[in-house]
């Protein structure tokens, strides 16, 4: 059991102590279905995840877990306003075309936002840059920069930024590492030291 | 047809009929004082009879979903690529049960039936029968049949209208539910499709008014265009390219209206094997069933109304190159599901086949359905 704990992603078991029990989901880019699997057996949550992979919709289905084929880059308009309680993206938005159109539609159909994406303002990437004067490389980053589905990478400041321009409240923040650890020095320095951020989002 | 049968198939089988004394009252208003239906059957049913499946057949098919009928029969059964031992729909481990519906021409009651109250065949007599009817009709089936619930009901193309309508009016009735290909409605250019089908038969001198039984003859040639036109819609535009292209038969253009083209030779030959096959009567019936289907209809136009009582776990699969019901049809479908919680999966398999691909193995297709059918192994096998 420890030894799936330690390769799951560090976003995850985080996320799933923020979610209240018996709320509805909706998990965007929900892969393989981990994290609803783990929300459906952690906090008896129901919903949906979009996946646009269909090796990963198959898996999801053998996982018992409501799967819906959907490109994220055509937004959610096929769902309601404040149809679900949370929406949840992790590591995607910094895959999508408009992180920010998303992140919008994120919170016009759920009540609650938690977004994670892998920190562009983390030391090693900023010390490759720097020093290295090439795009990084990180264990977190693990793509050339020609080759990557990240092609819009942001920081924490980044992010907390685009939020407040759209009148977006930040109601918990948190960075770990990959081991999925927090550290003193993490909290002090997050937009420096923290490789993936974890966010949970509000309109105000 | 093969020497020996193979060994994921069902093998030989043989229709059955079941016959029906109640009176059916259809939606328009008319009344089916009794009736056949033929069906064919695979596997064997459980001691808590929890494993009974029900497959709802298309436009142009019928009860013999899988196996062969003997050994000398060229083709077998129109799903053998997802319904055998060991395939997606396992026979191994369910009951599966395949009806012929009203109104059809391989056994069920229909229009080239002896209608009692005259001793000749029904034709245009026979009455329009709606998804609905065919839905109520086998629930009577199943009732005698003893299954109270089906472990799933599964369609494709109007088959998965079948699946919708008996989530909206047995939902209690139905544990898993698999609608694939198929659309909550027509539109418009759907129903023109079969307008010009309809017409087609209609105008053929051999019609006579749908009594072309008294007559001795059959509306051939209309019946072939109906066939010619519709196959056009279940194939796309890549799959025709692909299969065709401008390749011609001799060789060379020879400036005239014969056969020229692979695609001419082609289509003629799929509307002339459909004549031998089908009944024109029952053409028109059925795709007059498809037109009317709208069961949102009853419920304002609230398709996630009218599946608000559905307590099954559903599975929508569409075809990216499926232009007769599109995927964004499914979708429709989905989010009527998704509005009201129910449990439902979606994939848009990606595939070249158009309309007609929920008939071919494609692997990403049985992927998907094949993992959503494991759950019901497990179900049934506990």
């Amino acid at each position: 059991m420890s030894t799936h704990q330690k390769n799951l992603r560090p976003d995850l078991q985080i996320i799933c102590e923020w979610v209240q029990p018996n709320k509805r989901i909706l998990d965007l880019g929900c892969g393989d279905g981990t994290l609803l699997t783990m929300l459906k057996n952690q906090r008896s949550v129901s919903g949906y995840g979009l996946e646009i992979e269909v090796s990963n919709i198959i898996k999801c289905i053998n996982a018992g877990v409501n799967v819906i084929q959907a490109d994220l880059n055509a937004g959610l308009s096929e769902f309601g306003d404040n149809t679900f309680d949370y929406v949840i993206m992790t590591q995607a938005l910094q895959a999508v075309e408009r992180p920010d159109r998303l992140l919008n539609d994120m919170l016009r159909v759920g009540r609650e936002g938690v977004v994670t994406f892998p920190n562009f303002g983390h030391w090693r990437s900023r010390l490759q840059l720097f020093f290295g004067g090439h795009m990084p490389v990180t264990p977190s980053l693990p793509s050339k920069w020609f080759n990557t589905q990240n092609i819009h990478l942001c920081t924490l400041q980044d992010f907390e930024q685009l939020c407040a321009d759209n009148n977006i409240n930040v109601l918990q923040r948190t960075v770990v590492d990959r081991d999925h650890k927090s550290s003193f020095g993490m909290k002090l320095f997050p937009n420096l030291l923290g490789e993936v951020a974890i966010y949970r989002i509000q309109n105000s | 047809m093969p020497d020996t049968l193979p060994e994921n198939s069902v093998g030989l089988v043989a229709p059955q009929t079941m016959h029906f004394d109640a009176p059916l009252a259809l939606a328009c208003g008319r009344t089916l004082e009794r009736y056949d239906l033929i069906y064919e059957t695979y596997g064997e049913l459980n001691a808590d009879k929890s494993n009974a499946i029900l497959i709802c057949h298309a436009l142009s098919s019928d009860h013999h979903a899988a196996g062969y009928h003997s050994m000398d029969d060229r083709k077998s059964g129109w799903w053998e690529s997802c319904i055998g031992p060991g395939k997606v729909i396992d026979t191994n481990h369910f009951f599966v049960v395949c009806p012929n519906n009203l109104g059809g021409c391989k056994g069920s009651t229909g229009p080239a039936s002896i209608n009692p109250k005259t001793g000749k065949p029904f034709g245009p007599d026979f009455p329009i029968v709606t998804v609905k009817d065919w839905v109520e009709s086998q629930a009577r089936f199943a009732d005698r049949l003893n299954i109270d619930t089906w472990c799933a009901v599964i369609g494709g193309s109007l088959g998965g209208m079948q699946v919708l309508q008996w989530n909206i009016d047995f939902p209690q009735r139905v544990k898993h539910a698999a609608v694939i290909a198929a659309a909550p409605k027509l539109t418009a250019q759907n129903i023109g499709f079969n307008e010009v089908a309809r017409q087609a038969i209609m105008h053929d001198v051999d019609f006579h008014e749908g009594r072309y039984y008294e007559h001795n003859t059959v509306p051939r040639r209309g019946l072939m265009l109906a066939r010619m036109l519709g196959h056009i819609t279940y194939l796309s535009d890549d799959a025709m390219r692909e299969k065709f292209g401008r390749e011609l038969r001799q060789g060379k253009i020879s400036y005239g209206f014969d056969v020229e083209f692979q695609v001419e030779s082609y289509l003629r030959y799929q509307g002339e094997s459909f004549v031998d096959r089908f009944d024109a009567n029952t053409y028109l019936l059925m795709t007059k069933a498809l037109d009317y289907f709208d069961p949102a209809g009853d419920f304002d136009d609230d398709l996630a109304k009218a599946l608000s009582r559905a307590t099954a776990n559903f599975l929508v699969i569409s075809f990216s190159s499926d232009w007769r019901f599109a995927p964004e049809r499914s979708r429709e479908i989905v989010k009527a599901l998704r509005d009201n919680d129910h449990d439902v999966s979606y994939a848009d398999i990606e595939a070249s086949h158009g309309h007609d691909a929920f008939l071919i193995p494609i692997k990403d297709y049985l992927g998907v359905f094949g993992a959503w059918m494991s759950h019901l192994v497990r179900e049934v096998s506990s």
